[in-house]
């Protein structure tokens, strides 16, 4: 088969499995509508890697026009299959993972009766990713963009009868939709600059508007960093990204497997796609990609400050995910688009592993979520401790750096460190970029240590998951919390796991985790020569534009110390963890009772939740309050229509009368205009 | 090709309406579960036929003639004509309208117990008058349709409504009494000037200037009650509210488009000057629209309430797109407007189906549906993310449009529209959350039975629709297109642009 043909299979089997399980999946049962999904996904999966194998050996990038979308003069979108080497990136990024989470999902959600419900919306969201990454136009963006925001909203509101989960599913597609605001806007500014919305139509034509734009204030506004800054608000949306990163840790109400798929390894990493995709404007919006390099590194540096004192094991990861796509944003505003996505390809396999690790940990202790009543579990779960560790150890980025070429590390080792050495480069010319360098830095040391603390607060130390209740749940803390999931979920106890005993769980889930672990391991090593070393361009071959004066690539000798420093502040986050969690363990809970301002600002995430819930839902609530009942009902109804019925009515009638009489006035106007028509009639033939 | 067809397929339904009528003086009076049946399907074969012609009508329509087409013209009387005909920009509206009668029927089928005889004849006279206000091509018979449409709605909400429809009714009936006193005026004054009364050579006819100012104020007066638009909307929700569900749809999926209509039909073609000058008053009311009635609708206790506030905001995006003046968003507006018919029709029926079996709307009733209703949950989650303009639906499509043509007239106002796309999720997914989400804690509630094979009758093809349209939604431009160019040209000529 041609790969024309290939991809086009590949796109739309997902599609099909969610067809057949969500309309079927009652009538088939659930193994077989299991069966469907799972089995269509491995066949993407299959020909994504056949097609990124292919694009390796050269082949061609190549374009699927399919059928017309929305096309109006200039307006041209086309539902199409763009295969480049950046999609090709994502396709197996997300059909890797899609599959393995189809799979894992098998035993992780082995008691639920809506499974086929679940595997549509799974497939369902695969479909509308694949679309995302393929498309060549905004418009087919946008599909893929909110399609993937309606499956998110889908899943994280799964467990329908779960208050809190309806309540972060809205939360999450109505932040999203604050970013498509601006998205939306950003795509009105490109068309109305260039008068397309095609990709291949609209790069060559960004040198000839470098210097379209507005004198305001004594300064020149370039529309090119309008129309970058506008988009990446879109990607601040979509990658959970400081202000519109609220809903990514609430999004953490859905099933596990979800967290993993979606809002660790592929929905939240669009917004950097996107960025990387449009390199072409970036690289000529200077201004744009500063705002991306800021937000980008005060995200970073939040989100990993309120993961220190987090306690739910899902949320610290989710806040370990909002931090590292801070970085891929950083990475992206200094220029170092390969780095970004080389940093997203990986993070996609070691924050998918690190999920379902987790995810295989609360399966362990009865859909307990909270790591204050965990412990001692490496020996209980030897398989999904070791996991853990690989994914811990290649987030935190360890490596010994400067042997064997590349240095030798685990998977985010690579991509990390080409992510600071950009940073550091592009410093040297721009402040910035050297902000971004410092916080990427500080942070590694931060990520290390709430990483590890995750690690040795679930494995190590005593067990708190015996038989005494856990005393420790202060009242305030149960809004963050999120354990007992709902009945369908056949779980009778809801004690938390007190009285079971932690079991590993079933091969179903294992297998994934391993194969993840292999990409955990490996996919640095492999590839970093490929995405960011001296075979880049032959790799990229143009898929991502790079201007003649971006040299963050280039081979450059740095000082030992930016070489070294990242390992260094790595290993210290690490010694941190060790001293607090495992040398010291009764430190930490005596820092959290004393309830010191420092602590209280972190565990309440810097109170971002109770600011926009002042400002935006009460004040939405008092406008809406405000235009109904003093706009419309007082002003405009009360002098308008009921004014005049008042008016009418002290004449002395009763509403019986209008009631019956208000046919006859209406029929009376009607019959006036007959008269005028008349009139009219004779005064012409007159 | 059928002889006439436009007159044949805006009479076909008062031909109908006319069998029903002699069925219930022939028939034997004390048999009235039988008169009521056969009068129910004969409404519903009407209706049926009346959509079959419509869809021959638009597979014979000429997609590359902007101008009218199957034209009919008989002098009639005192210097006005029976003219009809069809365009790129009206031939859709007739579809649309003859597609949802049908349903409306359906839909009516065992909610409506009373006066089933008359009910049936009302929604017959309703459909002629409705098409006949996008075939009528002479101003005068514009008139009598466009007027006369809204004696049938005002019985279907004043017999059928809900408790408080008399003041609804009051309500709806002030409003339009306004607007159209003024455009009858308006009328009787061109026909006078330009000696015709054929919309045609209107379009051709140049009014003055300064004349034009004072005719567009009374055109727009009776259709932005009709949109309607800010701040004549406050008749909408209640009607909506009394009007029964069949009516409600008929309201929000046609009733609605007849201003929109009559703003690309007179005020842009005959009153460019006027329509430039008032483009940023229609700008700032439809952006008002857009975000007033978007967090008014954020605070309603009632779903019919809820929807009828957030069509308001629907319809800012039409009005918006038209006075945008290009093609993209002229083409935006009409493409709003038939999705929105489709959509909100099926919001309404959504409705209808809890409101059939609980008799409430009232959204703190509900909740926890989608235990017992799974279907049902799914249909309304479907029509609930293409009214928040979800991307493949067709609530996509005209949204994304209007907005784009706008841009480049008036950017400020495009900003402030698409922060509606953020208020429609936020009142959208709550009221869906509240009603259907959820553990089902009203023990009414425990017995209510999912969408029936009526339901599922009805709701089908408005699925499709929704999503053909968005999907493809060339369905619609590639009729729409040679019109709209030519009256988007011809526009921008007039204004010199």
């Amino acid at each position: 088969m041609s790969p024309q043909t290939l991809v086009t299979i590949l796109v739309f089997a997902p599609l099909l499995g969610a067809i057949v399980a969500g309309l079927f999946g009652r009538r088939i049962g659930h193994v077989p509508s299991m069966a469907v999904t799972t089995g269509l996904l491995f066949l993407s999966c299959l020909i994504a890697w056949i097609n990124f194998v292919a694009n390796f050996n050269g082949a061609p990038k190549f374009l699927v026009e399919l059928l017309p979308f929305i096309q109006i003069g200039d307006f041209q979108s086309t539902w199409s299959i763009r295969v480049d080497t950046l999609s090709s990136v994502m396709l197996v990024v997300v059909t890797s993972v899609s599959a393995l989470v189809h799979l894992y999902s098998w035993g992780y959600m082995a008691e639920d009766d809506s499974k086929p419900r679940f595997f549509a919306y799974l497939s369902l969201f695969t479909f509308a990713m694949l679309a995302l990454v393929t498309a060549n136009d905004f418009m087919q963006l946008f599909f893929g963009w909110e399609g993937v925001g309606l499956a998110s909203y889908l899943l994280i509101g799964f467990w329908f009868k779960k208050p809190t989960a309806n309540a972060a599913a809205i939360k999450a597609f109505v932040v999203n939709r604050v970013g498509d605001f601006g998205f939306a806007l950003g795509i009105m500014t490109v068309f109305w600059m260039f008068h397309t919305i095609r990709f291949d139509q609209l790069f060559p034509l960004i040198p000839s508007m470098l210097n379209k734009g507005w004198d305001f204030a004594g300064q020149h506004w370039s529309a090119l960093d309008l129309a970058g800054a506008l988009l990446f608000v879109g990607a601040m949306g979509k990658s959970a990204q400081f202000f519109l990163h609220t809903w990514l840790p609430d999004a953490m109400e859905g099933p596990t497997p979800v967290s993993a798929l979606i809002h660790a390894a592929t929905m939240v990493t669009a917004g950097v796609y996107m960025v990387c995709l449009l390199s072409p404007i970036y690289e000529h919006a200077p201004v744009a990609r500063d705002i991306v390099i800021m937000i980008g590194a005060i995200t970073s540096l939040f989100a990993a400050t309120v993961g220190l004192a987090q306690n739910d094991i899902k949320r610290v990861i989710a806040y370990s995910t909002c931090s590292q796509l801070g970085y891929m944003f950083i990475a992206a505003g200094v220029g170092a688009y390969q780095a970004g996505m080389f940093h997203l390809f990986t993070h996609a396999f070691f924050k998918a592993l690190l999920f379902l690790g987790a995810g295989s940990v609360i399966h362990a202790m009865h859909h307990e979520q909270d790591m204050r009543a965990m412990g001692a579990l490496r020996k209980k779960i030897p398989v999904t401790w070791a996991v853990m560790m690989i994914g811990t150890i290649a987030i935190t980025g360890l490596g010994i750096p400067e042997i064997m070429g590349h240095g030798l590390g685990f998977a985010g080792f690579y991509s990390k460190d080409g992510i600071l050495e950009a940073a550091y480069k592009a410093g040297l010319s721009n402040p910035t970029a050297n902000f971004g360098f410092l916080v990427g830095l500080a942070v590694a040391g931060l990520t290390a240590f709430y990483s590890w603390r995750l690690i040795f607060m679930t494995f190590e130390g005593k067990p708190k998951w015996g038989a005494h209740p856990h005393d420790d749940h202060a009242g305030h803390h149960a809004q963050i919390e999120s354990h007992s999931e709902p009945d369908t979920h056949g779980h009778d106890d809801h004690g938390h796991g007190h009285g079971h005993t932690p079991h590993e769980s079933p091969w179903v889930m294992l297998v994934p985790l391993l194969v993840l672990s292999v990409g955990a391991i490996a996919a640095g090593f492999v590839f970093a020569p490929y995405f960011i070393g001296e075979d880049h361009d032959a790799f990229w071959r143009g898929a991502i534009f790079v201007s003649a004066n971006n040299h963050v690539l280039n081979e450059m000798e740095l000082p030992a110390w930016v070489t070294w420093s990242p390992l260094a502040v790595s290993v210290l986050g690490l010694l941190v963890a060790c001293y607090f969690y495992l040398l010291k363990p009764e430190l930490p809970p005596r820092i959290a009772a004393q309830k010191g301002p420092i602590w209280t600002f972190l565990y309440n995430k810097w109170f971002f939740d109770e600011i926009y819930d002042f400002i935006f839902v009460k004040g939405a609530k008092l406008l809406g309050d405000l235009f109904w009942k003093v706009g419309d009902q007082k002003l405009i109804d009360g002098l308008g229509p009921n004014g005049f019925a008042r008016a009418s009515l002290e004449g002395g009638k009763r509403v019986a009368k209008v009631q019956t009489g208000y046919v006859y006035h209406y029929a009376f106007v009607m019959l006036l205009g007959v008269l005028g028509l008349l009139s009219y009639g004779i005064w012409l033939a007159s | 090709m059928l002889p006439n067809i436009l007159s044949v397929v805006t009479f076909l339904p008062l031909v109908g309406a006319l069998a029903v009528t002699l069925l219930r003086f022939l028939a034997r009076a004390d048999d009235k579960p039988a008169i009521d049946r056969n009068a129910k399907w004969i409404a519903l074969w009407t209706t049926l036929i009346t959509l079959a012609v419509s869809v021959v009508l638009v597979a014979q329509f000429d997609q590359s003639n902007p101008g009218f087409q199957f034209v009919e013209r008989y002098d009639w009387f005192a210097g006005a004509t029976y003219s009809m005909g069809v365009d790129g920009i009206s031939v859709l509206f007739v579809l649309l309208t003859a597609f949802l009668l049908p349903l409306c029927i359906v839909a009516s089928w065992s909610s409506i117990k009373e006066r089933v005889v008359e009910y049936m004849i009302a929604f017959l006279v309703l459909e002629t008058l409705v098409i006949g206000v996008f075939t009528a091509t002479d101003l005068f018979l514009f008139y009598i349709f466009f007027e006369g449409g809204l004696v049938p709605m005002f019985l279907i909400i004043g017999i059928w409504g809900g408790k408080n429809r008399v003041y609804a009714a009051y309500k709806f009936f002030l409003y339009t009494l306004l607007g159209s006193i003024l455009m009858l005026g308006a009328m009787l004054y061109m026909a006078a000037t330009a000696h015709t009364t054929s919309i045609p050579e209107l379009m051709k006819h140049h009014f003055d200037p300064e004349v034009q100012l004072f005719l567009w104020v009374a055109f727009t007066a009776s259709f932005a009650v009709k949109m309607p638009m800010w701040p004549v909307h406050t008749w909408l929700p209640d009607a909506h509210v009394e009007a029964p569900t069949a009516g409600s749809v008929i309201l929000a999926g046609i009733l609605l488009k007849l201003g929109g209509y009559g703003f690309l039909r007179f005020n842009l073609p005959m009153f460019p000057h006027a329509s430039e000058v008032f483009t940023p008053l229609i700008f700032t009311l439809s952006v008002i629209a857009i975000v007033y009635t978007s967090l008014v609708a954020f605070r309603q206790t009632d779903i019919k309430k809820l929807i009828a506030y957030s069509s308001v905001a629907h319809m800012g995006f039409v009005t918006m797109g038209i006075f945008a003046g290009n093609a993209i968003g002229v083409q935006g507006a009409i493409f709003q407007m038939l999705s929105h018919g489709v959509i909100s029709g099926a919001l309404f029926l959504c409705v209808g189906v809890v409101y059939d079996r609980m008799h409430t709307r009232e959204i703190a009733f509900y909740g926890g549906l989608v235990n017992r209703m799974p279907w049902y949950a799914a249909t309304f989650m479907l029509f609930t993310m293409a009214n928040v303009g979800l991307p493949g639906t067709s609530g996509f499509v005209g949204e994304i449009l209007t907005m784009t043509g706008t841009y480049s007239v008036s950017t400020w106002t495009v900003i402030v529209a698409a922060s509606g796309v953020i208020f429609s999720a936020v009142y959208a997914l709550t009221v869906y959350r509240r009603v259907v989400f959820g553990e089902m804690t009203n023990p009414k509630l425990m017995d209510i039975t999912d969408l029936d094979w009526r339901e599922v009758a009805i709701f089908a093809p408005l699925i499709v629709g929704t999503l053909a349209l968005g999907v493809y939604p060339k369905l619609v431009f590639a009729v729409t297109q040679a019109s709209v160019d030519a009256l988007v040209s011809t526009y921008s000529a007039a204004i010199g642009g």
